[in-house]
């Protein structure tokens, strides 16, 4: 009869609300994540991963991930688009564990797009 | 796909995308009937009798007005039960939601593993906060539940999607399944 103890999950609520309380509100960027059938089969999951453990290593708090369906290259899957506040999203393609965790501390952390990687610079925003 | 949790993944995406509030996802093993189940249940959109009838076809998407001509999830899904001597099932109703479910033969040699349902599950969380989850896990006559509803109440302004609220979820599932894990060998 294992349940998620309320007990662990009030010492998360304690230690996190006390971050929370310094957050800002606004997001800095959003990670989109292909996710359709293609990306899921070629490791979208993975790169998924790969990313929150960076979010969370790296703590920071105005970085969100998100999923969509397939962006129709799925030859190029698993694609993450990158958008940064006030700069144009970046389309990349062909990832990998490694890619994306360079990707994660040149762009999002570093503000530099991982050119060699990208497939797109600019076009539409989900802003 | 290599294994069930990934066809879980892209099947709960669907629901995602029909925009459901509650997904529920429930898998359940019985090694007395030799059975392996899986059932992914939304109240999104829903579709009406042709739509049900042409999804196991590979060249129908529900996407076809996006421009997309071809959806795939649920014939690989139905592909992977016929593999392990199983079916699939799909009740639907247009403004109620959708069911899908999956059986599989326990013990068949093509019968995929579940995989890592505990990062799928989580994935799924933390990517749409504002849709909540109900997982449930039967092994025999064990039995395992999260609700992000319940998870919700608990945190009261924490986010659901807080990394330190997911990997607390994830060690919960991953615990639970190692503790099980005798039960399922015997």
């Amino acid at each position: 009869m294992a349940k998620l103890t309320l007990d662990d999950l009030k010492k998360i609520k304690e230690k996190q609300k006390a971050t929370f309380a310094l957050r800002e509100g606004g997001n800095r960027a959003k990670i989109t994540v292909h996710m359709g059938t293609c990306g899921i089969a070629a490791g979208a999951r993975d790169i998924m991963a790969a990313l929150m453990d960076e979010i969370a290593r790296a703590k920071v708090e105005d970085v969100i991930t998100t999923t969509s369906g397939c962006a129709g290259l799925c030859a190029r899957e698993p694609m993450v688009t990158v958008e940064i506040l006030n700069a144009p999203p970046v389309k990349y393609g062909d990832l990998t564990d490694e890619k994306i965790r360079d990707i994660f501390r040149e762009h999002i952390l570093g503000g530099k797009p991982v050119e060699k990687y990208a497939l797109v610079i600019g076009s539409e925003t989900t802003y | 796909m290599e294994d069930l949790s990934l066809h879980i993944l892209d099947i709960a995406e669907n629901s995602v995308s029909a925009g459901a509030s509650v997904i529920q996802i429930k898998i359940t093993e019985d090694i007395k009937e030799n059975v392996l189940l899986v059932e992914i249940s939304d109240n999104g959109e829903g579709m009406d009798e042709n739509a049900v009838k042409a999804v196991t076809d590979p060249f129908f998407t529900t996407k076809a007005e996006r421009g997309r001509r071809v959806g795939l999830g649920i014939p690989l899904l139905a592909q992977a039960a016929r593999e392990a001597d199983g079916d699939i099932s799909i009740v639907s109703e247009k403004g109620r939601g959708t069911t899908i479910k999956a059986r599989f033969q326990h013990d068949h040699i093509d019968r995929k593993p579940v995989g890592d349902i505990a990062m799928t599950l989580t994935i799924l969380i933390s990517a749409n906060p504002e849709i909540d989850f109900v997982f449930e896990y039967k092994r025999n006559d064990q039995f395992y539940e999260v609700d992000t509803r319940e998870i919700r109440e608990e945190l009261e302004d924490v986010p659901i999607n807080d990394p330190a609220v997911i990997k607390f979820i994830k060690d919960s599932i991953s615990k639970w399944l190692s503790d099980t894990k005798s039960i399922m060998l015997e």
